[in-house]
């Protein structure tokens, strides 16, 4: 015992002093501007690497503690230092504190963690845990699905609320776009967003250069993706894993540097202005309308309130999402779904079965970036405003994020991740820069304690039979 | 023989890069034979087959299916006339079910023949009706062997093409693979070509067998010959199998 917990400090000592040693140039000295004549000059943090440094100390510790099966010690211990981060101690700085705070959560976490895994196992092999269990498998969506629709009319629905909703929602439809090339067909794309940025420019041209509406240029939009679907399909068909995600990364930064630079075309990165949104049956919703047009308030006979574009906006992108994923449901269940699928699983074999490769993936990416372009149309509907900025290499990242920890694959788990990725920073802007870094800590413990992701299991497409009880399986 | 063989190798060489990996191989499968090709690791027993399903593509030389020439074919097309293939190492879909491994398979044939033809094989092979909504990653070795041949099958193919399928199995499940080969030419009249390391079992079920060696074909004959021949029991017998 005596010589476990010897080896312990030393194991925690060393990561002290490997923090330090990193830490003292990023955390312990801060150049500042001390005036035109003498340039820059150092400030000291030590007091900040120290607490630091402390904090890691005991975090490995009780890390290690938790290790060696000596839970309850390692919890106490963050129970502490949440004790002390949330204390009104005087720390050097309000980020030590959450730092101090956030690894006895963690601490706490690891320490329950496996409680909690055996309660859940033990929960999910009981009669009623199973049960349970199927009943949510096969009502979870539905619910959601009715908490989505009957969201702008709860108390909940208001301006900040519905706006989130929005934006959950068209990453949500762009999660469940790309999972058909990532998640099914396995194709690895980086650079998804440049489908988004098709679509939204497409709506963005047409309708601000030849008066086209929303509903006309939305499958006109769709079918401009795809076809650069098809277009970055082609070059890619023979490469795979890492070379594929390569060139489809490339391929994202070609289309964002054409449409900055296409200054005649796209206006470069001034982007495009009052683009219209969309209209309810040709009626706009503005406080005035335009000639020759009427308002919704003017249609409906209701008094003007700019939420209800927003509860348009939203009921747009839920039945766009919804169609995705309605569409990929019913895909996966015909051939060339499946042949997706099989693709994903093993090339060499489809090939043996006859399955022409080419065409398999071609129609992945097509079909991916289709809903892309439906997207970014309604993107640019919804913002009216557009520019280069806003199809940058870290959305095509939060995309595949939201696909990966969603589960590969998994279409309930991206609605989950979407939730996560994009709700949860959002809800907490007031965390600063910091809401960035939980961003972080929330993916790196999905990944963790989830390796898979958070819906893993796959369903099966279609089953022969029902399952007997005590047979086959 | 008045018919054309269902399939002929005519001087065909395969390379991979600048190394040559077939020196001109001449065989041939008439309808409703088995044919077994035996012969060392590195014998180009497995290029030869990939080369049939134009993957490599041989680089001199004609691969003729029923009288057609298809050395220029890409695979699905090849497939697509009639040939199936049990890859080596069986690559079932280890993320799918048995069912939906099964209708992968039969991405080329007729829905309507479907069902009965999930009947036949889930007769022949009863474990397989079993485990059916279980996933192929799952299954043990032998029972992702025959979920291979069946899946082969369900494209109600005319010339079955078998690699290995004796690759790492227990000798117990080899002996009961290679009599469901047996039966799926007997029974179903699947003309079979068959490559394998395990030169007792092959050779003994086979009509006729070739023995390939550094990339040529080295000898020839009945099964049950070749299994006689002291150069066969010396180099790929002895000490092997009983």
């Amino acid at each position: 015992m005596g010589a476990r917990l010897s080896s312990m400090l030393k194991d925690a000592g060393l990561t002290a002093f490997v923090a330090a040693a990193l830490g003292i140039f990023i955390v312990g000295f801060r150049t500042v501007d001390v005036g035109s004549r003498k340039g820059l000059g150092f400030d000291y943090q030590f007091a900040d690497l120290a607490v630091a440094v402390v904090t890691i100390f005991f975090g490995r510790l009780g890390l290690s503690l938790a290790a060696a099966g000596l839970r309850w010690p390692s919890m106490v211990l963050g129970a502490a230092m949440i004790a002390a981060g949330a204390s009104p101690l005087e720390l050097p700085s309000g980020f030590l504190h959450w730092f101090v705070a956030l690894g006895g959560v963690l601490l706490v976490i690891r320490g329950v963690w496996p409680w909690a895994n055996d309660a859940m196992t033990a929960a999910a092999g009981s009669r009623s845990g199973v049960v349970l269990g199927r009943a949510g498998a096969k009502w979870s969506g539905w619910l959601l699905l009715a908490a989505a629709v009957a969201m702008p009319f709860t108390p909940f629905g208001d301006q900040k609320t519905m706006d989130l909703g929005v934006l959950i929602l068209t990453y949500v439809m762009l999660g469940w776009g790309l999972n058909i090339v990532v998640g099914l067909a396995g194709l690895l794309d980086l650079g998804y967003v440049a489908f988004y940025a098709v679509g939204a420019y497409s709506y963005a041209l047409l309708s601000t250069q030849h008066g086209l509406g929303f509903w006309v240029v939305l499958p006109i939009a769709g079918m401009m993706a795809a076809l650069f679907g098809v277009l970055l399909g082609f070059p890619v068909l023979r490469l795979r894993g890492d070379y594929l995600a390569i060139v489809t990364l490339g391929f994202g930064e070609i289309i964002r540097l054409v449409i900055l630079n296409w200054f005649d075309l796209t206006n470069g990165p001034a982007g495009i202005g009052s683009i219209p949104g969309p209209t309810l049956f040709g009626a706009v919703f503005a406080e005035t309308a335009p000639a020759g047009k009427q308002t919704v308030s003017q249609m409906l006979g209701i008094p003007f309130d700019g939420i209800h574009r927003l509860i348009f906006l939203y009921y747009i992108i839920l039945f766009l999402a919804l169609i995705t994923n309605l569409f990929t449901q019913r895909m996966r269940r015909l051939p060339v779904g499946r042949a997706w699928e099989a693709l994903r699983e093993d090339e060499t074999a489809c090939r043996a079965l006859g399955i022409n490769p080419t065409n398999t993936k071609l129609t992945a990416f097509a079909v991916g970036a289709m809903f892309a372009g439906f997207a970014g149309s309604f993107f640019a509907a919804k913002q009216r405003f557009i520019s280069p900025e806003s199809f940058v290499f870290i959305e095509s990242a939060i995309i595949l994020a939201i696909v990966v920890l969603g589960g590969m694959g998994s279409q309930i788990g991206v609605v989950l991740a979407a939730v996560l990725l994009i709700g949860l920073p959002e809800w907490f802007r007031d965390l600063g820069n910091y809401r960035m870094l939980a961003f972080g800590l929330a993916m790196v413990l999905i990944m963790v304690f989830r390796p898979r992701g958070l819906v893993a299991h796959r369903e099966p497409s279609l089953r022969l039979h029902p399952i007997k009880p005590g047979g086959g399986r | 023989m008045a018919e054309p063989p269902i399939l002929a190798v005519k001087g065909v060489k395969t390379f991979y890069g600048a190394i040559q990996a077939l020196h001109g191989v001449d065989l041939e499968v008439a309808r409703g034979e088995i044919v077994a090709l035996i012969g060392a690791n590195g014998a180009g027993k497995s290029t030869l087959l990939m080369t049939i399903c134009g993957n490599p593509r041989a680089r001199a030389g004609a691969v003729q299916f029923d009288g057609e020439d298809i050395t220029a074919l890409p695979t699905h097309e090849i497939v697509r006339r009639g040939v199936a293939q049990v890859p080596e190492g069986r690559r079932i879909f280890p993320r799918m079910s048995v069912f939906e491994n099964l209708q992968m398979g039969a991405t080329l044939a007729d829905p309507a023949h479907f069902s009965h033809d999930l009947e036949r094989v889930f007769a022949m092979f009863p474990r397989l009706a079993e485990r059916r909504d279980q996933r192929g990653g799952t299954l043990s070795g032998g029972e992702q062997q025959m979920l291979a041949i069946s899946r082969a099958l369900m494209s109600r193919p005319r010339l079955l093409l078998l690699d290995e399928p004796s690759l790492g199995l227990a000798p117990l499940i080899v002996r009961q693979i290679f009599e469901a080969i047996g039966r799926i030419a007997r029974e179903e009249g699947v003309t079979i070509f068959l490559v394998e390391q395990n030169a007792y079992h092959a050779l003994r079920l086979a009509d006729r067998g070739y023995v390939l060696a550094n990339g040529r074909v080295r000898l020839s004959g009945g099964g049950r010959e070749l299994l006689a021949n002291a150069e066969v029991r010396a180099a790929y017998l002895e000490g092997g199998h009983p």
